[in-house]
C-alpha cells in the first residue's frame, strides 16, 4: 500500500485531526498562555492581576534561593530516573526473555499499580515505612532474635532496638518516586527491547563476547531509543514531583512543585508562581529539544 | 491495617488527602453546573430546595444535613476543602456555585476585602441569639456585618503523654530547644509558624516586623534539624502513629485523636498562641441566598449545635449549645483551655505587607 500523504487527503487529515487540536487549543494553549501572561504581570489588591510586562517575577524566580531549589529538583529528579534505569533495564530485559505464557503476566505486575490511586500508593508506602511500620517492626524482629541468639551463647544482649528513620527525609522521597516512576521506565524499555533482533545477541555470544559485553556493546547501543525514551518520561514527571516530597518528605526535601503550589495557595502570588512554572516548562522543552537533537545524530550520519 | 483504617488515620479538620479534594473539585464542577439547571420544587421564599455547602473535613454532625432536609426539605450537597487557601483560590476567578462557606477569621477579613462575602441579613438569624456576645463584636468582623461564628480553635502543642518528660508548657520544646530532637513536627503554614514564634518572643502576633522575621528565620533554620516533618495539619495522624510526640496542632484535633489514644495529651503554652475562628459566610453569587439564611440559622440552634459539637468536638462560640453539652465536653481542658492562658492568645489579623514575606522566608527555612 502506498503511504498515505496528508496533502493528498486534507479534508480526512482535518477532519481526523480537527478535534485533537481543537481539544488542545482550549485545554491546553490557550491556559498555558493565560498563565505566561499572569508570569507577566503583578498583583493589584487580592484578586485582581495586572498585566504589566514585568520581568520582575522572572528576576525574583532567578535568585539564589529558588535556583538552588530547581538545582535541588533535577538532581532528585536524575538520581530518580538513574535509580530507576539501573532497576528498570535488567526487569525489561527479563520480560523479554520470559516465555510467551508469563510475559503478559510479568508486563501484568508492572501495570497493576497504575490501576491504583498514587495517592493510595503513597498513603501505603508511608505505613510501610513508618517507625511504627511494617519495615521497621521486620527489623525489630531481627534485631531481637539476634539480640536473643547472643544471649543464647552467653554474650550480652544488644542494645534496645531503636527504629530506623525511613520516612520524612531525602531518602524517603527518592525512594517514593522511583516506586512510582519505575513503570514508566520499564514500559518503554520493554518496548525497545521486544523488537530487538535476538540473533545479533546470538551472534556476539557465538564470537566470543561475555555476556556483560555483549549486552554493553550490542543490547544497549539498540535499546538506546528506549532508554532516552525512558529516560524523559520518568525524569520530566519526576523533576514536578510534588505530592511524593510533600507527604514523605522531611523538612528539607522541598522540591520546586511544591514552592510553585505555594505561590498559588498560600502566598496568592499567581504571577510569581507562573514565572516559576515557565521557568520549569523551559528547562523541559530544553530536554525534549536536546532529545530530538540527539535523534537526529544518526540520521546524519 | 485494612483500607478503612489507612482513610480513618487520614481524618482530620484540614488534613482531608488532597486528591479527595481535587476529586470533590471534579464531582462539584460537574454536579452543581447540573443542578443549576434542572429545575428542582419551589420553595415557599422562591428558591428550589437546593443548598451548596463548602466545608471542613469531618466538621459537621453525623446527621446534621439530613435532619436539615426533614426540617425544611432542602437537600444540602456538601463538598470539602482542606486550607483557607483552596477556598480563597477557588473564589479568587468567581463563585464556583456555593451558598455557604467555612472561611477562617482571617480569611473573612480577607474575603470582605476583596468583596467575595454577601451582608447577612440578621433577621433572617434569630439564633443569632445564641452565640457568645464575646464572639460579636469581633475585629475581623464588626457587628458581624458578613460571618457567623462556628468553631473557635486555639493551637498549642499535641504530645504524647508517656514519651515526654514534662508537660510541654511552653512553645521552647518546639521551637527552641533538641530536648525532643527527631520527635518534634510543626506546622507547615508560613503565617503560623512565624507568629507564633512571635509569641514565644513576647511579642504580639499582629506587630512582627521585617527584621524580626530575619531574627526568627534565623532560630527556625538553627531549629529545623530537630524537627521531623513540616506537617499540613495533620499532626494527630503523626501523633497516633508514633511518628512524632510533640507536634503543633489545634486543639479540636488533638481532643478528636485522643478519643482514640488516651496517650496524647494538649497544651496551650504558657506564652499564649493564637486563636481562629471557623465562620459561617454567604458568598457574593451565592445561588441560594435565602436557603443560606435559614441553614446558618439553623447550625446556630443549640441543639444543632450540640449534635455538631458532640462530633466534631471543637469548641462552641453557641452558648445555648454548650449548655446542653455533658461536663466532659464543657470542663475538658484541651477543648476549653483554663482562661488565664486564653488570656494571652489572640487572633491573627490579616496582613497583605507581611504574607508573601512569611512565605519566601519559610521557603529560605525549608530551602537551608
Amino acid at each position: 500500500m502506498a503511504e498515505q500523504d496528508w496533502k493528498t487527503n486534507k479534508r480526512v487529515f482535518a477532519a481526523v485531526s480537527l478535534p485533537t487540536l481543537l481539544w488542545t487549543l482550549l485545554f491546553f494553549v490557550i491556559p498555558m498562555a493565560i498563565v505566561w501572561f499572569y508570569s507577566f504581570g503583578e498583583n493589584k489588591g487580592l484578586t485582581e492581576i495586572e498585566f504589566s510586562g514585568t520581568l520582575e517575577n522572572y528576576k525574583r524566580a532567578t535568585e539564589f534561593l529558588y535556583l538552588g531549589i530547581f538545582g535541588k529538583s533535577f538532581a532528585v529528579a536524575a538520581l530518580v530516573t538513574l535509580i530507576c534505569l539501573i532497576i528498570g533495564f535488567p526487569v525489561a530485559m527479563a520480560i523479554t526473555f520470559a516465555s510467551e505464557k508469563w510475559r503478559p503476566w510479568l508486563l501484568l505486575g508492572i501495570m497493576l499499580p497504575f490501576w491504583t490511586n498514587l495517592l493510595i500508593r503513597t498513603y501505603a508506602l508511608m505505613i510501610l515505612l513508618g517507625s511504627q511500620g511494617f519495615a521497621n517492626k521486620g527489623l525489630e524482629a531481627l534485631w531481637s532474635s539476634a539480640s536473643w541468639l547472643k544471649t543464647l551463647v552467653g554474650m550480652q544482649p544488644l542494645p534496645t532496638w531503636e527504629p530506623v528513620q525511613l520516612l520524612f527525609n531525602n531518602f524517603a522521597v527518592v525512594f517514593g518516586l522511583v516506586y512510582v516512576h519505575l513503570p514508566f521506565m520499564v514500559l518503554p524499555l520493554y518496548a525497545a527491547l521486544d523488537r530487538l533482533d535476538r540473533s545479533l545477541i546470538e551472534a556476539s555470544l557465538d564470537l566470543g563476547a561475555g555476556h556483560f559485553r555483549t549486552i554493553m556493546r550490542i543490547v544497549v547501543p539498540l535499546a538506546a531509543p528506549g532508554i532516552v525514551a525512558g529516560v524523559m518520561i520518568t525524569l520530566i514527571p519526576a523533576l514536578g514531583a510534588y505530592l511524593t516530597p510533600d507527604l514523605m518528605g522531611g523538612t528539607d526535601s522541598q522540591m520546586i512543585a511544591n514552592v510553585i503550589e505555594r505561590q498559588f495557595k498560600k502566598a496568592n502570588d499567581w504571577p510569581f508562581g507562573a514565572a516559576l512554572s515557565f521557568i520549569l516548562i523551559y528547562a523541559m522543552f530544553i530536554l525534549i529539544a536536546l532529545q530530538s537533537m540527539r535523534r537526529k545524530v544518526p540520521e546524519a550520519r | 491495617m485494612d483500607l478503612n483504617e489507612l482513610l480513618k488515620q487520614n481524618r482530620g479538620r484540614r488534613s482531608l488527602l488532597q486528591a479527595l479534594g481535587v476529586a470533590a473539585v471534579g464531582i462539584s464542577f460537574g454536579g452543581l453546573a447540573a443542578c443549576s439547571k434542572s429545575e428542582g420544587k419551589k420553595l415557599a421564599n422562591g428558591e428550589e430546595a437546593k443548598l451548596n455547602f463548602y466545608n471542613w473535613d469531618t466538621y459537621i454532625g453525623e446527621t446534621t444535613l439530613d435532619d436539615f432536609k426533614k426540617s425544611t426539605g432542602v437537600e444540602v450537597t456538601m463538598d470539602l476543602f482542606d486550607s483557607n487557601d483552596t477556598l480563597f483560590a477557588k473564589f479568587k476567578a468567581g463563585n464556583p456555585g456555593y451558598d455557604v462557606i467555612v472561611p477562617s477569621n482571617d480569611f473573612v477579613e480577607r474575603m470582605i476585602r476583596a468583596d467575595m462575602l454577601e451582608p447577612l441579613d440578621h433577621a433572617q438569624i434569630p439564633n443569632l441569639k445564641n452565640v457568645d456576645p464575646a464572639f460579636i463584636n469581633v475585629d475581623y468582623d464588626p457587628g458581624r456585618k458578613f460571618s457567623m461564628p462556628y468553631t473557635w480553635l486555639v493551637l498549642g502543642i499535641g504530645y504524647r503523654k508517656s514519651k515526654v518528660k514534662a508537660k510541654p508548657d511552653s512553645w521552647k520544646v518546639l521551637f527552641d530547644s533538641p530536648e525532643y530532637a527527631g520527635r518534634i513536627a510543626w506546622l507547615s503554614e508560613a503565617g503560623d509558624m512565624f507568629r507564633l514564634y512571635g509569641k514565644y518572643l513576647g511579642k504580639s502576633v499582629n506587630s512582627l516586623t521585617p527584621a524580626e522575621i530575619e531574627t526568627i528565620s534565623a532560630m527556625m533554620i538553627k531549629q529545623k534539624p530537630n524537627v521531623k516533618k513540616f506537617h499540613e495539619d495533620d499532626g494527630q495522624d503523626l501523633l497516633l502513629k508514633g511518628d512524632c510526640d510533640v507536634v503543633l496542632e489545634y486543639n479540636g484535633d488533638i481532643a478528636q485523636a485522643m478519643v482514640e489514644d488516651d496517650d496524647l495529651d494538649f497544651i496551650v503554652p504558657k506564652e499564649g498562641s493564637q486563636l481562629n475562628s471557623d465562620t459561617l459566610c454567604i458568598p457574593k453569587g451565592a445561588p441560594h441566598p435565602k436557603n443560606a439564611h435559614a441553614f446558618i440559622n439553623y447550625m446556630l440552634d443549640g441543639e444543632v449545635g450540640k449534635k455538631i459539637a458532640e462530633t466534631i468536638l471543637f469548641p462552641t462560640p453557641n452558648l445555648a449549645a454548650k449548655a446542653l453539652m455533658p461536663d466532659s465536653y464543657k470542663n475538658n481542658q484541651v477543648i476549653f483551655p483554663p482562661a488565664d492562658v486564653l488570656a494571652k492568645c489572640e487572633y491573627a489579623k490579616f496582613n497583605e505587607k507581611l504574607q508573601p514575606l512569611y512565605e519566601e522566608a519559610f521557603t529560605k527555612v525549608r530551602a537551608s
